[in-house]
């Protein structure tokens, strides 16, 4: 039990981590390109790396946070004009190969020993050097362990984290269900005016799903000074702002446009718009997503060129197609599930799997070939994710 | 893994896929064997567990030169010694820590040969005697910056018009071999139309088989890489079969394929470190003997990759132009509805483009960890994907002789990037760059025909 329970620990801690806030920030962005527009953006880590040099340079410079955070976005828009002018009117693999190494650019550049005093090179920005105006914005203090009179890093013993567990297990089996019940009221008579009830009834339903486990598993931050909750508290925040905005968007007649763009450009031309225009708004309010999400991951760590490569780019995609691209809960829903199933995938052959066939560097490994494997099978067999909707998915580019 | 119900009739596709994925490693497993004896006389290298430890990975040199025999130790946060290691033939140290903190990297200066000494590191990550300071939080791993230069560095050594020729001869050396591979991801997008990501993976592939085969199975060089051609070529053709036709006849849309090629590449990327370990291997233990014609210095293998390389490109050269099957897949590049049309047998065709590629990446990767990486290592592929695929598209999306010419002017800029003032790693930007600014004055490329677009 206590085996099953630790691995259970990581798995929920990898879930609400904020690294994992930060990359659904990020996915959001790429929904915007990928799912809402049709844009093969395979650059996004670069777009976070941006942010994140952007903000943790200017900080080290003695810019106030607000400013900073601002500094990181105007940077990203810049990056979209450079790469949208020559490429958003030609076919879609141009952008894809020009993003992809415009971002690899920015990496080498990063890394290079010569701007060592902005980007610190290879060993990157140390978290201490730009993380003070972050923490002292904290009203949690630096109570990073209690809060009501629950210990928040050491919950009660093992029969405390199975009651947690349980009341999870059954908020997520009642969401699931009222969830259902929506739906199959939604087909049988055309939603006019459904009442407010059960989507309050979900809300309250994910806040129990939610508390129980976070309160039922410690959760640590260590060796930063970041604080634990404080930290938590905000990723998370701009996770729901980047949602709402994302929502407020495409519901817009300009998210229409976007739809339009992905399923016809010719159309959309023919109806006297500017497509190009329309398709570099995308470029650039995606990639501030992405610079955010960068900002955001940098928190708790550090500003290292390499941590932010390609393959973020790719986990990003594997999230939103797990998700569902083109929908708003997709990139969240995908992050969470993609991150925490991969550690779940590690710890279990790391627990269950003899050391004789697989060493506990192997388990690392085997968790990626699994996750490239799932993101195949993904894009064969359920192209749409898990939100999404397949009819809406026919984007070529 | 997520389990979805899916109708019937897809399950056996499934089982199609996974049996697929199999065979595309397969030749992987021919390694492991071999890799359990490999591993266990290098270091074992610290892989980071999440609030546990820590660890301080790095490697004397850099990955295409490194140095052995060099004596690293690392210092606590109190300045005490805590261990020592010896860099083995690949140069690696490998520390693991249980405590966070600043920790500082000690080069022992009398193990260095003689001739070189260690880059002064950045002012702030001066630590005493020389050493380099380290940040080290649990969870994470650092890679403090031990490259070397030689001692007589400011004196200047070759004269700068020498360099420029030592710079072109790689240049040559380097745009050929990625020609081999690039004129196949070239034909594979001019025949499907799709952009294969996980081609990088082809070439780390042909190094990995060579590297077992020769290296561990104690074949000779040449039968090796005639096998590992063979070998590699058949995982093109068992690909198709199995993959891309069955996805081709669903009509799977481009894009989407195209994240199947993400896929297909992370996998095979992990598989290689599963399988072999996350250090460069040596596909041959001896060194090659270097010849000498004017100022340009280059291993006597390097000249033989480059004729074999050429040799190759002429053959494919000469089955496009003259050839049926040559004038076949002209056509099927061209317009695939009409060749089918016109009686021409489009699968068999991309099936045969498809296993030629496959078979020119995995020689191209023998060939590259042979003379230019020394050796092979699970992202050996991934680190020349995007001069690849700048290849390609400066070249011309889709032409094969634009992907040679564009291979050529890449492996030229990338080598003289260094002596014309791009400082390390940045030579791969500068290739990039170019890419990006050619795509704004002539996005069809060298080669390639203007098409409007939008």
């Amino acid at each position: 039990m206590d085996t099953f329970l630790s691995i259970l620990n990581s798995v929920v801690s990898e879930a609400i981590a904020p690294d994992t806030a930060a990359v659904a920030i990020a996915v959001i962005g790429l929904n915007i390109h990928f799912g809402f527009t049709g844009l093969l953006n395979i650059g996004q880590a670069g777009y976070m790396l941006l942010g994140a040099y952007g903000m943790a340079i200017s900080i080290t410079h003695d810019i106030p946070l607000a400013l900073a955070v601002l500094i990181g976005l105007v940077i990203s828009l810049i990056f979209s004009l450079i790469l949208g002018l020559p490429t958003l009117k030609l076919r879609g693999d141009y952008l894809a190969i020009v993003t992809i190494s415009a971002a690899e650019i920015i990496r080498y550049t990063g890394r290079l020993a010569a701007f060592e005093d902005f980007t610190g090179g290879s060993q990157g920005i140390f978290g201490k050097s730009y993380q003070g105006p972050f923490i002292s914005l904290s009203f949690l203090g630096d109570g990073s362990t209690t809060l009501l009179p629950l210990n928040y890093r050491e919950a009660g013993g093992t029969g405390a984290r199975i009651a947690g567990l349980l009341v999870a297990l059954a908020a997520l089996a009642a969401i699931v269900w009222v969830a259902k019940r929506m739906k199959s009221r939604g087909s049988d008579e055309p939603t006019v005016g459904t009442s407010a009830t059960p989507k309050l009834l979900l809300a309250v339903l994910s806040v129990v799903m939610v508390l129980a486990l976070f309160f039922s598993f410690p959760q640590s931050e260590p060796n930063t000074s970041v604080d634990g909750w404080w930290v938590r508290l905000v990723a998370w925040g701009l996770v729901g702002l980047s949602c709402l905005i994302v929502f407020l968007l495409v519901r817009s007649p300009w998210g229409r446009l976007l739809r339009g763009i992905r399923e016809d450009e010719d159309a959309i031309r023919s109806l006297g718009k500017n497509v190009f225009a329309i398709k570099m708004q995308a470029l650039i309010i995606g990639g501030m997503f992405g610079a955010l999400g960068g900002m955001v991951y940098v928190l708790t760590g550090s500003v290292q060129a390499d941590s932010m490569g390609r393959q973020l780019t790719f986990f990003a995609y594997t999230a939103l197609l797990l998700g569902g691209a083109a929908t708003i809960f997709g990139p969240v829903l995908g992050a969470i599930i993609f991150f925490s199933a991969r550690i779940l995938v590690r710890e279990m052959s790391g627990a269950y799997v003899p050391n004789s066939i697989m060493s506990d560097q192997q388990t690392e490994q085997f968790s990626y070939i699994v996750v490239g494997i799932v993101l195949v099978l993904l894009v064969i067999f359920r192209p749409q994710g898990i939100l999404g909707n397949k009819r809406e998915l026919r984007f070529h580019v | 893994m997520k389990a979805c119900p899916r109708p019937p009739g897809l399950r056996r596709r499934t089982t199609v896929v996974g049996a697929l994925l199999g065979l595309l490693l397969a030749p992987l497993v021919l390694l492991v064997a071999g890799a359990g004896s490999a591993q266990a006389s290098v270091a074992t290298l610290c892989l980071a567990q999440p609030e546990q430890t820590a660890c301080i990975n790095g490697t004397v040199g850099n990955r295409t030169n490194p140095v052995e025999g060099v004596e690293v130790t690392l210092l606590g946060p109190d300045g005490a010694e805590i261990e020592s290691q010896t860099t083995e033939a690949d140069g690696k140290f490998s520390f693991q820590v249980e405590e966070a903190g600043e920790y500082a990297v000690l080069v022992d200066p009398e193990t260095l040969p003689d001739d070189l000494e260690i880059l002064e590191p950045a002012p702030r990550f001066q630590g005493p005697e020389g050493s380099i300071l380290v940040q080290v939080r649990l969870g994470q791993t650092v890679a403090p910056d031990l490259d070397v230069r030689s001692v007589d560095y400011d004196a200047g050594g070759a004269s700068f018009g020498d360099q420029i020729a030592q710079s072109i001869a790689q240049g040559l050396r380097l745009g050929l071999l990625l020609a081999l591979a690039s004129v196949g991801l070239s034909l594979i997008y001019g025949t499907t139309g799709l952009s294969n990501f996980a081609h990088a993976e082809q070439v780390t592939l042909g190094g990995m088989v060579a590297y077992g085969l020769v290296n561990v199975g104690g074949l000779n060089l040449w039968l090796g890489v005639v096998l590992t051609t063979l070998i590699c070529a058949a995982t093109g053709y068992l690909q198709d079969r199995g993959l891309w036709q069955p996805l081709r006849r669903r009509g799977l849309g481009l894009t989407q394929m195209m994240i199947v090629t993400i896929g297909l590449s992370l996998a095979a990327q992990y598989a290689f470190q599963f399988f072999v370990g996350a250090s460069q291997q040596k596909v041959v233990v001896e060194t090659f003997d270097v010849v000498e014609i004017g100022p340009v210095r280059l291993t006597e293998m390097s000249f033989v990759a480059m004729g074999i390389s050429l040799l190759m490109i002429g053959l494919v050269g000469f089955v496009l132009l003259r050839t049926r099957i040559g004038q076949a897949t002209r056509a099927v590049s061209d317009n695939p509805a009409l060749a089918a049309a016109s009686g021409i047998d489009v699968d068999k065709i991309i099936r045969l483009v498809w296993t030629a590629a496959a078979g020119l990446a995995g020689l191209g990767g023998v060939l590259y960890a042979l003379v230019v990486s020394n050796g092979i290592r699970w992202d050996t592929g991934m680190q020349i994907l995007l001069l690849l695929f700048a290849a390609v598209t400066l070249g011309g999306l889709g032409t094969a002789f634009g992907a040679f010419v564009g291979a050529i002017v890449i492996g030229l800029v990338v080598e003289l990037a260094g002596p014309l003032g791009a400082p390390g790693d940045l030579k791969y930007a500068v290739a990039l760059v170019i890419l990006i600014l050619l795509l704004m004055v002539r996005p069809q490329g060298l080669l390639g025909r203007a098409v409007r677009v939008g």
